[in-house]
């Protein structure tokens, strides 16, 4: 029989037959391990010894300044081990592959982040490695695609659909369902069949549980409100489990694109264009039209630009738990200027996306109050995104007389 | 029952029937019409139309195109259902719908049956829907006499065989291997030991897919299976040589 979820009307196991038992046999350790007091344990020991853990709750404190309002802390997610909150899920899986005894990993990536740590892992726990990209995500994202080929990754470039990520996700099950004998697929983050929800959600609460705990100690006190990007959810389920059961609120903030209106955007939950439906093994909003065909997404940032989102986001959105919220390619790139110069970081296109939402907020609210924005990831990965946006001379003749060199 | 009874007094004259397996829309509408129209005149005993979709994740690269095409040209599931509709009532053998869940689930489960049985469209295929999560779908079909079809594996336990046998009407469909259409497949000793372990759990006739191409893939299959399921490698002639280069090589398979 296969186990099935199901957070609200969201979730389910919608998993083709040639699949069941590989699931059942995933199904199985997760539960296992969850059972296993000593692989929790195991588990936080690599993460602070391979990957900088606890990531710290920063204090930015000319940003609080700047903006006049709560004082706001920033999670630290960037100093993971490559850059992103997703080393949490990858290790995490991992672990799971090793209690499995399989030998080989696949993975889809859009910002490449998911397959670079899901590369570190693989040469790490001596695992083979092939990863799935879109044609486009690979454009966009060259310096990932670099280190995961380095890292000795094989990566794909998928060229069906609209090239991105759920196209990468597509070609990634389908390599799973040929492989599934020795090959595990690291899903990047809460969607998919269960139990991908419950389980990347449980390794990113890590995250969670540290901000809470660091939030107290510092301040004393529970934040006012906390805010986290939502491409398929995991970072954001990630902070936000930890603060659950008290009176805080959540924000998730999607991606806008060129504007909620436009058509061109990644907004499942904050606008109105989404709708239930089932595809990639689960149920939730998707961008779709009537006859249920998916729609071509689009943002700035290849990590937030997907047609799904996590069931269990779905599910908090219906039953009001959180607040979701779009921010537009143009907000992000000011936002993302903003932390930089005041704060000396350099959030991912990503994690912008959160930021832009905090500012906007934080100015009506007091110095009493205290807020918490997830830093999911770093921003390196986009140098090429960002030069071209700023349009930046110095780079371009870079690039140029590079290209020289190369003999172009 | 009236597909499996069909299939049943077809196989009292031949020892094998063929199923082939088409991507509406794919490359036009039009161009479906006069494939289902050449298949059926060389001599084809069920077809299995796919409505396309946009996650087509069972499908390898050649219906995957197939999908991405039909849909970039326009083909709504209305047009499909039309276009069903019309070759069950022109043609005289059973039709069927093979397409992923989230198409009848926008449609409407309800509307969905009821659009299938007055077009007289006898079973449907879709390949991300396990019995489990599908009660609803499965109860709809019943009520209007429109056949599930399940399908099984090589990784499907003998015990998962039998539950799955006991949601399924007409006939099970056994994917020949593991992996998604399209790639080729092993006419071995280990397919028909899995045939054999296909047929001890069920009772109703079985269909193999995944992989056939030649008249030796199907000369292997009698005996051992009741229908076999030419999906790729018909796209790949049509796509190489025409639709009518599509039913010399039909009848060459028999
Ligand atoms: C830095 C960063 N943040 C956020 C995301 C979005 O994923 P999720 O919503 O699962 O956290 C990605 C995905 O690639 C990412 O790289």
């Amino acid at each position: 029989m296969i186990t099935t979820k199901y957070y609200g009307k969201f979730g389910g196991a919608y998993i083709p037959e040639i699949l069941v038992s590989t699931f059942e046999q995933l199904v199985n350790a997760f539960e296992e391990a969850k059972r296993d007091p000593q692989f929790w344990k195991e588990y936080t020991a690599i993460m602070s010894n391979y990957s900088c853990r606890p990531t710290p709750l920063t204090y930015a404190e000319n940003l609080t300044k700047h903006l006049g309002g709560a004082r706001i802390y920033i999670k630290r997610e960037d100093l993971n081990h490559t850059g992103a909150h997703k080393a949490n899920n990858v290790m995490g899986q991992g672990l799971l592959v090793k209690r499995m005894g399989k030998t080989r990993v696949i993975a889809e990536t859009g910002a490449g982040q998911h397959g670079v740590a899901t590369a570190t892992m693989a040469a790490k726990f001596g695992f083979a490695c092939t990863i799935y990209m879109g044609e486009k995500d690979v454009e966009r994202q060259r310096p990932n695609v670099f280190w995961m080929e380095r890292l000795g990754a094989t990566v794909v470039p998928v060229t069906d659909g609209t090239r991105i990520l759920k196209d990468a996700i597509n070609e990634a099950f389908r390599d799973w369902s040929a492989n599934m004998d020795d090959t595990h697929y690291v899903l990047g983050t809460a969607c998919g069949a269960h139990p991908f929800p419950e389980m990347v959600m449980y390794f990113q609460s890590i995250i969670g549980k540290e901000a809470r705990k660091q939030v107290m100690d510092i301040t004393g006190r529970l934040p006012k409100r906390v805010y986290a990007c939502v491409g398929g959810g995991s970072n954001a389920l990630g902070i936000f489990s930890g603060f659950l059961n008290d009176p805080v609120e959540l924000v998730g903030v999607e991606a806008g694109g060129k504007g909620l209106d436009s058509g061109m955007h990644a907004s499942r939950l904050a606008s109105k264009d989404g709708s239930p439906g089932i595809a990639q093994g689960y149920k939730t909003y998707f961008l779709q039209n009537k006859d249920g065909q998916m729609m071509e997404t689009h943002s700035v940032s290849a990590g937030l630009d997907y047609v799904g989102v996590s069931p269990i986001l779905a599910d908090l959105k219906e039953k009001g738990r959180i607040r979701f919220e779009a921010a537009t390619d143009k907000e992000v790139l000011d936002a993302f200027t903003l932390t930089l110069r005041k704060e000396g970081l350099i959030p991912a296109l990503e994690s912008s996306h959160a930021f832009v939402q905090a500012y906007k907020e934080a100015g009506s609210l007091t110095k009493d109050d205290v807020i918490i924005i997830n830093q999911s990831g770093r921003g390196d990965k986009d140098i090429f995104t960002v030069a071209d946006a700023f349009k930046d001379p110095e780079w371009m003749k870079f690039i140029k007389k590079k290209a020289e060199n190369y003999g172009a | 029952m009236a597909l499996e009874k069909y299939i049943r007094t077809q196989l009292a004259e031949k020892k094998i029937l063929l199923m082939t397996h088409i991507v509406l829309g794919y490359p036009s509408l039009d161009a479906s019409y006069r494939i289902i129209q050449t298949m059926v005149k060389a001599g084809v005993d069920i077809m299995e139309l796919q409505i396309p979709f946009s996650e087509p994740t069972a499908d390898g690269p050649v219906i995957v195109k197939a999908n991405q095409h039909a849909i970039d040209n326009g083909t709504t599931v209305e047009a499909c259902m039309q276009l069903a509709g019309k070759a069950a009532k022109e043609f005289k053998i059973p039709f069927l719908i093979m397409t992923y869940y989230n198409v009848p689930y926008k449609y409407g489960i309800e509307k969905f049956t009821l659009r299938m049985k007055e077009n007289n469209l006898m079973g449907t295929i879709i390949p991300d829907l396990p019995p489990e999560e599908g009660k609803d779908f499965l109860e709809a079909m019943n009520r209007v006499d429109i056949a599930p079809i399940l399908i099984f594996s090589p990784t499907t336990t003998d015990e998962r065989m039998s539950y799955l046998s006991s949601s399924t009407k007409g006939f099970i469909y056994c994917a020949a291997r593991k992996g998604v259409t399209g790639k080729d497949t092993n006419f071995s000793e280990d397919l028909s030991a899995y045939l054999k372990r296909c047929r001890k759990a069920t009772s109703l006739p079985i269909a193999v897919g995944f992989g056939i191409k030649h008249k030796e893939d199907v000369d292997f299959l009698k005996g051992k299976a009741d229908i076999a399921v030419i999906g790729t490698q018909s796209i790949r002639v049509m796509e190489e040589s025409g639709v009518d280069a599509v039913g010399a090589f039909i009848r060459g398979l028999r």
